[in-house]
């Protein structure tokens, strides 16, 4: 205990006996960046941490991600504004990686650079019609309704159907099932972008359909979320009772997953309970199990146009440790609808200079240290370079594993800091900020520090008041960047 | 009785003086951080505090009237009874404070300093407060979690038959002694190839 107290004390103050306060560079500002922010803060008491995101406000998917309806799963923004504001760290928004600095300016500028940009693109279904019109990523739906810069050209088509697919029964996909079934009065006082409200408003979508390749002892969703889609008012769901069979497999599955057995048991529960038949115009939800995607539709007078999904049957096969995959059983059928919404996963973007696998969609690391090339050779490390979230891991987990993988690559970082594998670099002063703020200015980019993103904070939040919302969001570039008034 | 009435006045000077900074008292480490006076011994701020607890009794009234906005509670008597409650770190320590009835451990765990994390802030809207209740009597003394609670339980890392969120566990009397450890997720995190990933 008092040897590792010891070693604690010595990490804590390696910033303050080498001469040069060590200087670090996280690229982007989701939990990821700031859970790591905290940490070397805390761990490393002379140190400088620099948060540099492409957007003009911080907080990556807790703010363009977690559904409007609910606020409290954002309430880890006070905990990460704290950490901007504390005086070894600052928050430099609307600086692009690859754009506004590349990798090796900042490698040069800092000693060590942890990438944190998460993953923003989408997996692929790789079927014939993916790209018809009314096809959408869950991504940028979501992108859409949470008034992302990005999101807001989306104009997605909800007046032309009563019928939605989701493809998809993860959590993401129980958002966007929800935002589309909820009485837009409740959408009304939170902090959903006011161009999606108006269109949810004017929506004719009435049924929704969350498709999944297996069964619902599988199903990627998490308790909390399926339970508030089951309980929305006036709301028909529809289970067919006999895909609530299960095989000795799926008991074994459930007896070792506590999430998964209780999944299945709202699932079964909610097949049972509530009346077989809608009434009429009510709002329907239905699960729909055991169905992989084999083509989108086109429709006959809408050329161009999705106009349903063509299903194939599928049965479990288990692939050894513990686990069942989809096989397809050679029998098809159709689902007609107007808008299919693609929620099978998330994917990263690689950036120049970078070792990517492109199978896992992550930078090739060994707890956060990143790799020099796609080998997996442990032995080839890129000193000074580091990864966390979902560019490191995949994009799974929720704002918590973001917590305990920013533990981990820290926790790297301070040992190869201890061990003077970082003395190379850690021996020379580096410029860091200044540096890099000199850079950017030459390049007339415009930085966006914390204290500008409390502008726009203020001002969101001012626009909402006026109509009983948290904040109205301002989803333009040329918005934020006025009212964030950098110069 | 005297001697129980001024050994609780001797448990709430003990307990303001920690929130004032002196915290190395209910502690048995010493930190770093605000505490600028953790070079002294523990003794030493002992018997200062045996001097200013024996020029309480005296000053008695006036004591209790300082600290009077402490109390959230009405009614005529200003003390807020406690409970000791032993957090044990990732990292094998040991943690005693007292916490009033009616606070979560979630916040006495804030107000001592205690590295708790509590990313949605106590809304049942992440698992990040989850402790583990060291033995079976006391946990066995708490309410049923509910559904919310235990959806969020689904979640938390290193999960235990006597897990609970910290947010949720609010102190009573029966709860005396209880010892609770913050669960060392890393260890958890790294071999986790099991437990669900969910978004």
């Amino acid at each position: 205990m008092a040897i590792f107290g010891a070693r604690r004390v010595l990490w804590r103050s390696f910033s303050t006996i080498s001469s040069h306060p060590l200087r670090v560079c996280i690229v982007g500002s989701g939990p990821a960046g700031f859970y790591t922010a905290e940490k070397i803060l805390k761990t490393h008491q002379g140190s400088q941490v620099d948060i540099i995101d492409r957007l003009p406000t911080p907080y990556g998917l807790v703010r363009s991600g977690v559904a409007p309806d609910h606020p409290e799963t954002k309430n880890v923004i006070n905990q990460f504004s704290r950490v901007a504001q504390n005086g070894r760290c600052s928050f430099l928004g609307n600086v692009a990686l690859g754009y506004s600095i590349s990798l090796v300016e900042l490698r040069e500028l800092y000693h060590v650079v942890v990438l944190a940009y998460g993953a923003e693109s989408d997996r692929v279904v790789g079927i014939p019609g993916e790209d018809l019109k009314g096809v959408h990523s869950a991504r940028e739906f979501v992108w859409w309704y949470n008034g992302h810069p990005y999101g807001r050209n989306l104009d997605p088509d909800l007046k032309n159907t009563d019928t939605a697919v989701i493809l998809g029964q993860g959590n993401v996909a129980l958002d966007v099932a929800r935002i589309l079934l909820r009485p837009t009065s409740e959408l009304a006082i939170t902090d959903i972008a006011s161009h999606a409200l108006t269109a949810l408003e004017q929506s004719s979508i009435r049924k929704v359909y969350l498709v999944g390749r297996r069964g619902p002892v599988q199903a990627a969703c998490t308790a909390k979320e399926l339970r508030e889609v089951l309980g929305i008012k006036d709301l028909y769901i529809h289970i067919k009772e006999t895909d609530l069979k299960i095989t000795p497999a799926d008991e074994e599955e459930m007896k070792n997953s506590r999430i998964h057995r209780r999944i299945y048991e709202l699932l079964s529960k909610a097949a049972t309970a509530g009346p077989s038949q809608p009434s009429s115009g009510q709002r329907e939800l239905h699960f729909v199990f055991f169905r992989q995607p084999d083509r989108f539709l086109e429709s006959y007078d809408k050329k161009g146009y999705v106009s349903g999904m063509h299903l194939e049957k599928t049965t479990l096969k288990g692939i050894g440790s513990g686990k069942q995959i989809a096989i397809g059983t050679g029998q098809f059928e159709n689902l007609s609808c107007g808008i299919v919404l693609k929620s099978i996963g998330y994917k990263s973007v690689p950036v120049d200079d970078l070792p990517f696998d492109n199978q896992k969609g992550v930078v090739p690391n060994v707890k956060g240290r990143i790799l020099s090339d796609n080998s997996g050779d442990p032995t080839s490390i890129e000193n000074g370079l580091y990864v966390c979230g979902w560019l490191k891991r995949g994009p799974t987990g929720i704002i918590a594993t973001n917590l305990y993988c920013a533990e981990e690559t820290v926790a790297s970082l301070s040992e190869d800091l201890e061990l003077g594998v970082l003395a190379s670099t850690t021996r020379l002063p580096k410029l860091g900020r200044d540096g890099l703020l000199q850079i950017l200015d030459n390049r007339n980019v415009r930085v966006v520090p914390f204290s500008a993103w409390e502008r726009i904070d203020k001002e969101e939040k001012r626009l909402g008041s006026l109509r009983n919302k948290p904040r109205e969001k301002l989803t333009s570039w040329e918005e934020l960047l006025k009212v964030a008034g950098s110069e | 009785m005297l001697t129980s009435r001024l050994s609780r006045v001797g448990f709430r000077i003990v307990n303001e003086l920690s929130r004032g900074g002196y915290r190395c008292m209910s502690r048995t480490r010493f930190r770093q951080g605000h505490c600028g006076q953790c070079q002294r011994s523990p003794v030493e701020l002992l018997s200062e505090t045996r001097a200013f607890f024996q020029g309480a009794i005296f000053q008695k009234h006036h004591y209790f009237s300082t600290l009077g906005s402490n109390n959230t509670s009405g009614g005529g008597d200003e003390q807020k009874e406690t409970i000791s409650v032993t957090f044990v770190s990732k990292d094998g320590e040991e943690i005693p404070i007292r916490v009033p009835i009616g606070t979560s451990m979630l916040e006495a765990a804030h107000q001592n300093d205690i590295e708790l994390e509590g990313a949605c802030e106590g809304s049942l809207a992440c698992s990040t407060c989850h402790v583990i209740v060291m033995d079976m009597e006391h946990y066995n003394k708490l309410e049923e979690p509910s559904d919310e609670e235990n959806d969020m339980l689904d979640l938390a890392f290193g999960l235990t038959e006597t897990s609970r969120l910290g947010c949720q566990i609010i102190a009573r009397p029966e709860l005396d002694g209880i010892r609770l450890a913050i669960p060392a997720a890393t260890r958890n995190f790294a071999v986790d190839g099991y437990v669900a990933k969910p978004h």
